[in-house]
C-alpha cells in the first residue's frame, strides 16, 4: 500500500491460544519448549501441527558486530561461504540437496547473529539436520572458491548500498550514530574490507565462533519436542563442545556529547528527505519495560497513518508526502529509534519538515500520550502478536532471535503482559529521557548533483570528529 | 517511499532499525518473486507459484468447501477454528489493464484510497476505526486483476466486515485525501525513476508489448496521476467492483454459513455485471532487441525475456519445470550456477514464466556490475540456446520434479498462504481438485516435453533486453549472442 512498510519489532510475535486481546492472555499455555544437549547446544521446538512441514533454523551467537577490526564483513561472507563444501557435501551441493528434497534453504547475517535455515516436509527432518551439524564443523574451503564468492558479495553490496541512495545514507548515519561500537559499521561491510577478505579470515572466525555451545537449534511446525530431541541428540549432539569459544566482548559507546548531521547529495534521491536516529535502550539493556514503553512511544508517534508524525507532517501541514518512525529494541548492545519523512511537494527547504517533525517530538517528550493513544497502542501490538502467530517460520525467526540475545521463551511470550503494564506516565518519561538530540544523528538527502563531480555522489559530516573506526 | 525493499526471502529486518537494513540474506536469492520490483508485480508473480506447488493434501486435514451466499456469491472456504481469525482474499477480474487511456495508474492509485475514508466516516475516522477492531485490510493491483486482502480476529467479525464493505461500496474520496495519496504517488514515482530495478522492469514491459494496456506502467506518470481526481477513481471502481468478476476465497474460524452472510453483507450490494473494456490477446514483439537506460550507477541492472506459453497450453507446465531448471531454481538452476557460482559476475540472476491473462513471459534478470554486463549477458544468451538446443539431461528434470513436488505442502502452512493459493486457483479457473492433481501433471513430464517446449519458448532471436546502468557491452551478436 501506500505507506512504506516498516518492519515491525520481532517481539512482536506468538501465541495461538490467546483468545482476545485482553491480559488474561498471560496465562496461556506456553507454545514452546526449551532444553540445551549434554554438549551445551540449546534447543527450542515450536509445534504446530496444521501442515506436515517444519521450519528448521540454526542461530549463531555471532556477527557483524563481533568481527575482528578491519575485516568487516567477514560473518556475512562466511555465511555465503557456508555453502561451499564438506567431506560429505561437494561444492555449492548443499542447497542443490535440499531442493531435491523438496525444501527451501537460505541464510541471513545481522550485526549479533547468523542464521541458518530450511524449510521442508517433516519426515525429510532428520537429512537436513545431519548436513547442517556437519558444516557446524567440518566446512572446507579453497582460494579460489573464497575469490568468486568475494566477488559476488562485492556486487550484493552494489546492489544493495551502492546502487541506492536511501541506503547510502543510512550506512553513513549509521557510522555517525556509534562513536565506539561496530554497530556502526554496515553488516555488509566496508567495501574496501570486503576486498581483502581472505581463505583465512573466514576461516578464523569460524573455528572462533561456530560450535555448538554457541548455536541455538529451533524447529518449529509439525513436530513435538520429543522428536525433535531424538534428533537433535543424534546429529547436533555428537559434535564435541568447543572450550575455546569466543564470547562476545565489544567496545561500548561513552555518552555523547553532541548532536550529528550529515548531508548527502544524489541526483538519484527522488524528493528531498529528512532522517532521523536516535540510540536508546534495546530490550536487553533497558531497565525493565523501558523497552516496551518505547515501543509504544513509536507506535503512538510513528507508525502508519493514524501516527502523529503522520498526521502533523502529511495530513495537517501538508509538508511531507509520507513520515515515519519506528523503534528496534532487539539486539544486545543498543536500540534504535529510527524516524523519516519525505518532502512533499512544494516544500523548498527541508528544514520545514525537520522543524515539523521536532514539533511532534518536542510535544511527546512535554506532554506525553493520552490514555486513548495508549490503549489503542498495546492493542494494535498485540493485535500483531496474534496475526503473526499463523506463520511457523515467523515463529521461529521470532524466537530464535530472541534466544540468540539471551531472552528467554518467557520473555517472548511474556511481551503482551508486559506491554499491557505499560503506563502513560512511562511512555512520557521514555520519549523526555531518550528523544535526545545528544544521542541522535540527523541526514538529509538531497536530490542535487553532486559536488564533486564523481557521479556517485557525495557526502559530508558537519562533525567530522564522527566516523568509523576500522 | 524509501523502504529498501530487502528481499522477500529476508524479511527479517524485524530485527534491525526498522527504516533500515541490517542483515543480509547472504545466501540470498531464493526465487524470481523477489526480484520483480514494485508491489503489485511482487503480488502476481507470488500467484505464478501457485499452481505448481501441490501433492494431494498439503495440510493436515485441509478441506476446501465450495459456499453459495443466499444471493448468489460463490466462494471456497477452508474452515480452521483453531486459532480465533480469519483471512479472506478476493479479486475483481480488471486491475491495471483496465485503466483508461491517459489516466495509467488508476486502478493502483484506488488500491491505496479504500482506507482513506467510507460512508459517512472520514479519513482519520475510517483508520482509527480500523486499528480500533485491530483488523487488516488491504488492496493491490496487478495487470489483470484488483486484489483484496482482508483479516479479523472472530470477535470483531461483524464491525470489521461492515468496514469492508464500506470501503468497496461507499470510498468517499475527499478531495485531500486525494491531493496527500496522490502526493505520496507522485513521490514513490519520483523514486522509482531513479531506482534501476524499476525502471529496467518498466522499459522492459514498454518495449516487449508496445501498444498493448500491459505496456504501460502501473503506477502512472506524473502526467496521469496529475488529472486523476475522486471522478475517476469512483469511475474505475464502478466499471471493475461487480459480481461477475468477483472470486472470493476465505480460510479460517468461519462456518459455510456464516461465510454465505457474510459474502452477500460485502459484496451484495455491487452491480451484477463489470464494464470492462476488451483487452487483446498478445504476445512480445518479435525480434532481438537490446536497448540501454543510461543511468549513473555503479552496478547495472538487465531484464530480459521473450514470449512463453499461456496457462491452458499443454506445454505450460513443461515450459514451468524447464523455468525451474534455468533459472526459477535459486542455487540449483542453471544460470546461478553459470553467473553466479562459477564466475562471481552477479549476487541475484533469476527467471520466471508468468502467464498472464492476455499474455504470457518468460523473463529473468541479473545486476551486475557494469564492465561485467556484456559478459553476463553473453553467459545467459548461451545458456538459453544451449536450452533450446536440447543440451536437457534427465536429472535435471529429475530433479526439477523432485523439489516442486516435494516442496508443495511449503505453500499450504498457513492460513494466509492457503488463502492465497486457492485464490490463484480461482483466477485460473481451475477447481479445488486441480491440488489433487496438480504433482501428477508434473511427474508427467518427460525429457522430450522439455525438449520440445524449450525450443519453442527459448528463441533467442526474440530475446528483449532492456538494461539500465553504464553497462560495457559488445555488440550483440546477429543471432541473438
Amino acid at each position: 500500500m501506500h505507506m512504506p512498510g516498516v518492519s515491525r519489532s520481532i517481539f512482536t510475535l506468538v501465541v495461538f491460544l490467546m483468545l482476545a486481546l485482553a491480559p488474561q492472555t498471560a496465562s496461556a499455555e506456553p507454545r514452546a519448549s526449551a532444553f540445551k544437549l549434554s554438549n551445551g547446544m540449546e534447543v527450542i521446538v515450536i509445534p504446530d501441527h496444521r501442515a506436515p512441514v517444519v521450519t528448521h533454523m540454526v542461530w549463531y551467537k555471532v556477527g557483524s558486530a563481533d568481527e575482528p577490526k578491519g575485516t568487516s564483513g567477514i560473518a556475512h561472507f562466511l555465511e555465503h561461504l557456508m555453502f561451499k563444501s564438506t567431506d560429505k557435501i561437494a561444492v555449492g551441493d548443499f542447497s542443490k540437496i535440499i531442493s531435491r528434497l523438496g525444501g527451501e534453504d537460505n541464510a541471513f547475517t545481522g550485526q549479533d547473529l547468523t542464521a541458518y535455515h530450511q524449510r521442508i516436509a517433516k519426515d525429510r527432518l532428520r537429512t537436513l539436520m545431519e548436513m547442517e551439524a556437519d558444516r557446524m564443523v567440518n566446512l572446507r574451503l579453497t582460494d579460489d572458491e573464497v575469490a568468486t564468492e568475494r566477488q559476488v558479495i562485492i556486487e550484493e553490496r552494489r546492489s544493495r548500498i551502492d546502487n541506492n541512495p536511501a541506503a547510502r545514507l543510512d550506512e553513513q548515519m549509521s557510522a555517525a550514530l556509534y562513536l565506539a561500537h561496530p554497530y556502526g559499521i554496515p553488516v555488509i561491510g566496508w567495501a574496501h574490507e570486503m576486498a581483502k577478505l581472505s581463505r583465512e579470515d573466514a576461516l578464523k572466525f569460524y573455528k572462533r565462533y561456530y560450535a555448538p555451545n554457541n548455536a541455538i537449534l529451533v524447529v518449529s511446525g509439525d513436530v513435538t519436542p520429543e522428536e525433535v530431541k531424538k534428533l537433535a541428540e543424534e546429529t547436533y549432539g555428537k559434535i564435541p563442545a568447543n572450550p575455546d569459544v569466543d564470547t562476545r566482548n565489544r567496545p561500548q559507546d561513552p555518552p555523547h556529547a553532541v548532536p550529528r548531521r550529515l548531508t548527502l547529495k544524489d541526483p538519484r534521491a527522488g524528493n528531498a528527505s529528512f532522517h532521523r536516529y536516535y540510540m536508546v535502550p534495546s530490550y536487553v539493556t533497558g531497565k525493565p519495560g523501558e523497552a516496551e514503553a518505547l515501543e509504544v512511544l513509536m507506535k503512538i508517534v510513528g507508525d502508519g497513518a493514524t501516527s502523529r508524525l503522520y498526521r502533523s507532517l502529511v495530513v495537517d501541514k501538508k509538508v511531507a508526502a509520507t513520515a515515519r518512525g519506528g523503534y528496534s529494541g532487539s539486539s544486545l548492545d543498543s536500540g534504535t529509534i529510527s524516524l523519516y519523512a519525505v518532502a512533499g511537494a512544494g516544500v523548498e527547504d527541508l528544514k520545514t519538515v525537520e522543524e515539523a517533525v521536532d514539533a511532534v517530538l518536542d510535544d511527546v517528550r512535554k506532554n506525553g500520550v493520552t490514555e486513548l493513544e495508549l490503549q489503542r497502542a498495546k492493542k494494535s501490538l498485540t493485535a500483531d502478536f496474534i496475526y503473526q502467530s499463523d506463520n511457523q517460520a515467523t515463529l521461529a525467526r521470532q524466537y530464535g532471535w530472541s534466544a540468540t540475545i539471551g531472552r528467554s521463551i518467557a520473555d517472548v511470550e511474556g511481551w503482551p503482559d508486559a506491554l499491557a503494564k505499560v503506563t502513560a506516565d512511562e511512555v512520557k518519561k521514555a520519549a523526555a529521557t531518550y528523544l535526545d538530540a545528544k544521542n541522535s544523528v540527523t541526514g538529509w538527502l538531497l536530490p542535487e548533483a553532486e559536488d564533486d563531480g564523481k557521479g556517485a555522489g557525495s557526502s559530508t559530516t558537519e562533525q567530522p570528529a564522527v566516523h568509523t573506526r576500522s | 517511499m524509501h523502504q529498501m525493499s530487502m528481499s522477500r526471502a529476508c524479511d527479517m529486518h524485524a530485527s534491525g532499525r526498522p527504516l533500515l537494513m541490517l542483515s543480509f540474506c547472504g545466501h540470498g536469492v531464493r526465487s524470481a518473486v523477489r526480484q520483480i520490483g514494485g508491489s503489485a508485480t511482487v503480488l502476481s508473480a507470488a500467484f505464478a507459484l501457485l499452481f505448481f506447488a501441490s501433492t494431494s493434501l498439503p495440510a493436515n486435514a485441509m478441506k476446501i468447501q465450495t459456499v453459495k451466499s443466499p444471493g448468489g456469491i460463490e466462494a471456497w472456504l477452508v474452515e480452521e477454528h483453531a486459532v480465533p481469525m480469519m483471512a479472506m482474499r478476493f479479486a475483481f477480474d480488471g486491475g491495471s489493464a483496465q485503466d483508461p487511456d491517459e489516466q495509467e495508474g488508476v486502478s493502483n492509485f484506488l488500491s491505496a484510497m479504500l482506507d482513506e475514508g467510507a460512508g459517512d466516516l472520514k479519513s482519520s475516522e475510517f483508520q482509527d476505526r480500523m486499528e480500533d477492531l485491530s483488523m487488516r485490510m488491504n488492496f493491490e493491483d496487478a495487470k489483470d486483476a484488483f486484489y483484496g486482502n482482508f483479516e479479523t480476529l472472530s470477535q470483531y467479525r461483524p464491525e470489521a466486515t461492515e468496514m469492508l464493505k464500506l470501503a468497496l461500496t461507499k470510498p468517499r474520496f475527499d478531495a485531500d485525501a486525494v491531493e496527500r495519496i496522490k502526493q505520496q504517488l507522485m513521490a514513490s514515482l519520483a523514486y522509482a525513476a531513479r531506482d534501476p530495478n524499476r525502471v529496467a522492469q518498466n522499459a522492459w514491459y514498454a518495449t516487449a508489448f508496445k501498444g498493448h494496456p500491459y505496456a504501460r506502467p502501473a503506477s502512472g506518470t506524473e502526467a496521469s496521476l496529475g488529472k486523476i481526481t475522486g471522478a475517476e477513481l469512483e469511475a474505475y471502481r464502478k466499471r471493475v467492483f461487480a459480481k461477475d468478476n468477483l472470486k472470493v476465497v476465505a480460510v479460517g474460524d468461519i462456518t459455510p454459513e456464516q461465510l454465505g452472510k457474510m459474502l452477500d453483507d460485502v459484496f451484495g450490494d455491487l452491480p451484477e455485471k463489470a464494464e470492462l473494456a476488451p483487452v487483446s490477446i498478445t504476445d512480445p514483439v518479435a525480434g532481438a532487441q537490446q536497448n540501454v537506460v543510461d543511468m549513473n550507477v555503479p552496478q547495472s541492472v538487465a531484464v530480459f525475456g521473450m514470449g512463453a506459453m499461456p496457462r491452458r497450453d499443454p506445454d505450460f507446465i513443461p515450459a514451468f519445470v524447464l523455468n525451474q531448471i534455468l533459472g526459477g531454481g535459486g542455487f540449483a538452476s542453471k544460470l546461478m550456477e553459470e553467473v553466479r557460482e562459477k564466475r562471481g559476475l552477479a549476487y541475484s540472476v533469476y527467471t520466471y514464466v508468468y502467464p498472464f491473462r492476455h499474455a504470457s513471459v518468460f523473463s529473468g534478470g541479473v545486476a551486475t556490475r557494469n564492465d561485467m554486463m556484456g559478459k553476463s549477458l553473453d553467459i545467459i544468451r548461451q545458456e538459453l540456446q544451449k536450452m533450446a538446443d536440447g543440451d536437457l539431461k534427465q536429472e535435471d528434470l529429475d530433479n526439477a520434479k523432485s523439489y516442486l513436488t516435494g516442496a508443495y505442502p511449503l505453500r499450504f502452512d498457513t492460513n494466509a498462504k492457503i488463502a492465497t493459493q486457492l485464490l490463484g486457483l480461482r483466477m485460473d479457473d481451475f477447481d479445488p481438485s486441480y491440488i489433487e492433481k496438480r504433482n501428477a501433471l508434473i511427474e508427467a513430464v518427460t525429457l522430450d516435453d522439455l525438449k520440445r517446449v524449450a525450443k519453442r519458448m527459448l528463441n533467442t532471436d526474440n530475446l528483449i533486453v532492456t538494461i539500465v546502468g553504464k553497462p560495457e557491452l559488445e555488440q550483440p551478436k546477429a543471432k541473438g549472442g
